[in-house]
């Protein structure tokens, strides 16, 4: 059953380009700046958490590293937004999309410093465990990369449905001049959304490096993050996640079943063909306004 | 303090950038009226409601609050001083339903059970609303959206509601519709109401006191039924017509204001 095992790796792969993805596109919506750290920040969470648990580092436990740099993540969101993002306010799109770039370099430079750049694992409690069904061994880690995801876009359905905080987001993506109106505080509800996509960034490294290595340039996959994002529908979430989960699928399957340089490019083939035919990627929001 | 009007913007100046759109405005609304200030397009209205509302800075002069100066506060401190903007052009949230439109309008406030009661009465004013709670709001009609941008003004408790052109683009049995439900707004629910129109007809007849505004200043005011009969107001603003004895239209060179 090669198939099966090409299929878990597979989405669990496409369950972190997903997160990474819905990092850029919760960020692109709140503020329509499009953050190109997303995929370093992924590797900065990845690194705290590794560098609170391994017993190389700081041997805390495992179950205290993960909300740590979860929320550690989350405040350098709030706190880029707060102390740099904003103080752009007004200058265009290019200058934001470069302080964003230079952002992720400073990111590496600065997790290579600290933690170096040997490839390193995260030592989860599951770390190279399996499971056995039958004659099928599948990775654990990669069972609980989708298991995980899986509560994740739960909670953050019932987030932006049911709390005044996750409707005051949407509002503020949809409408910002009338969310100002209605007295939201946009500036603060732009700073918690970096810090809600901070926190994605954090539990997408910890998936990554739990079940593989992580080195100061595994950020770069964020490229491959913002690929998904476009296929999926760069303003969508669900669209971010199923971008995410077919550029994932399609890497193992076009390995094994074209040859082993597709996996490289079929992302961008299909990028290519869904900016071409679908502009919009395939959940794509018609607005539509009425006078 | 009770002598001080509700709301008084006083020599109000507002530029964008080098553009000056308000030449120093000053009007007064007092507790439980409806003031309209009439202006074509472009005159300065929808700025100076930004400017009450606190999304737009003034160069120079004051907006007071029943005598505190509220100038360039951040919008949702004027929100949570119960002064609320019903934009133009209703600004929905298009992909929210009807219900949540209404919720953020309650964005400021706490009170779980008056939250709730206040969507009863929104819902009372406006059954078409009631009707489509679950709906989301960009497949609303024009009327339905203007009345929603209405209703989730209401949603905060106002006691001044800053209304941007309510009839724009509606059909002009809806603008009575709308205006009949203001009125009612403002005896029933006492909330005190400034409102900005270019169909000066509809709104002198709903309003108690008016303003005229041109090009960034006010040229004209008084009582709504003074106004309503001025002659400048109804060759200008009224449409109407007045016949020369040789059947021409007579033009006065200059509007008397001036
Ligand atoms: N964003 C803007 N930038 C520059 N000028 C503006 C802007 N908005 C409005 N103006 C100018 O300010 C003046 C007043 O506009 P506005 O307040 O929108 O008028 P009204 O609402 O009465 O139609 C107009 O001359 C308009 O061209
Ligand atoms: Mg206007």
């Amino acid at each position: 059953m090669d198939a099966l095992q090409l299929l878990v790796s597979g989405l669990a792969n496409g369950c972190i380009y997903g997160l990474i993805a819905l990092g850029f596109v919760l960020i692109y919506k709140a503020t329509e700046a499009v953050n190109f750290a997303q995929g370093d920040m992924m590797m900065l969470g990845a690194f705290l958490t590794l560098g609170l648990n391994n017993e190389a580092w700081m041997g805390l436990p495992f179950w205290v590293s993960v909300p740590v740099a979860i929320a550690g993540m989350a405040a350098l969101g709030y706190l880029l937004d707060a102390l740099l993002l904003r103080r752009m306010f007004g200058q265009s799109q290019i200058a934001v999309v470069i302080l964003t770039i230079a952002l992720g370099f400073i990111l590496r430079f600065v997790a290579g410093v600290i933690w170096g750049h040997e490839p390193q694992s995260l030592e989860s409690p599951i770390a190279g465990m399996d499971l056995r069904i039958g004659g099928i061994v599948l990775g654990l880690d990669e069972i609980a990369v989708i298991i995980v995801t899986l509560l994740l876009t739960g909670v953050l359905w019932l987030f932006f449905a049911r709390t005044r905080l996750g409707l005051a987001m949407q509002a503020t993506s949809q409408n910002q001049l009338a969310a100002y109106y209605m007295g939201i505080p946009v500036k603060r509800i732009h700073s918690l959304t970096w810090a809600l996509a901070g926190a994605m960034a954090a539990i997408a490294g910890i998936l990554f490096a739990t079940k593989g290595a992580i080195d100061p340039n595994s950020g770069l996959l964020g490229i491959k993050a913002f690929a998904a994002a476009v296929i999926g529908g760069f303003g969508s979430l669900p669209g971010a996640l199923l971008g995410g989960l077919i550029v994932g699928l399609v890497e193992p399957f076009a390995a094994r079943y074209i040859a082993a340089g597709f996996s490289q490019i079929m992302p961008y083939l299909i990028l290519l063909l869904i900016l071409v035919f679908r502009p919009d990627g395939i959940l794509a929001q018609v607005r539509q306004k009425k006078v | 303090m009770n002598a001080s009007p509700l709301l008084e913007v006083r020599n109000l100046e507002t530029y964008y950038g080098p553009i000056v759109a308000l030449r120093g405005v000053s009007l007064a609304v007092r507790r439980g009226q409806i003031v309209v200030v009439l202006g074509a397009n472009g005159a300065g209205k929808t700025t100076l409601m930004r400017t009450i509302s606190g999304v737009l800075e003034p160069e120079k002069g004051r907006v007071l609050l029943e005598g505190a100066d509220i100038t360039a506060r951040e919008p949702d401190e004027i929100v949570r001083r119960k002064v609320v903007h019903v934009p133009e052009g209703r600004e929905i949230f298009p992909l929210m339903s009807v219900r949540e439109n209404l919720l953020m309008g309650a964005f400021t406030r706490t009170d779980k059970a008056g939250i709730a009661t206040d969507m009863e009465m929104v819902c009372g004013y406006f059954p078409a609303l009631a009707e489509r709670l679950d709906q989301e709001a960009g497949t609303l009609s024009g009327g339905q959206q203007q009345m929603l941008a209405i209703g989730r003004g209401l949603m905060a408790r106002p006691r001044l509601m800053l209304l941007d052109e309510p009839s724009l683009g509606l059909s002009p049995i809806l603008v009575k519709e709308i205006f009949a439900i203001l009125r009612r707004l403002n005896n029933e629910q006492e909330v005190t109401m400034l409102i900005v129109e270019q169909n000066a007809r509809t709104a002198l007849a709903t309003a108690d006191y008016g303003y005229v505004l041109e090009l960034g200043r006010i040229v004209m005011d008084g009582p709504a039924g003074r106004l309503a009969a001025s002659k400048d107001i109804q060759e200008f603003y009224l449409g109407m017509k007045e016949e020369s004895p040789r059947g021409r239209r007579r033009w006065k060179a200059r509007k008397t204001w001036r």
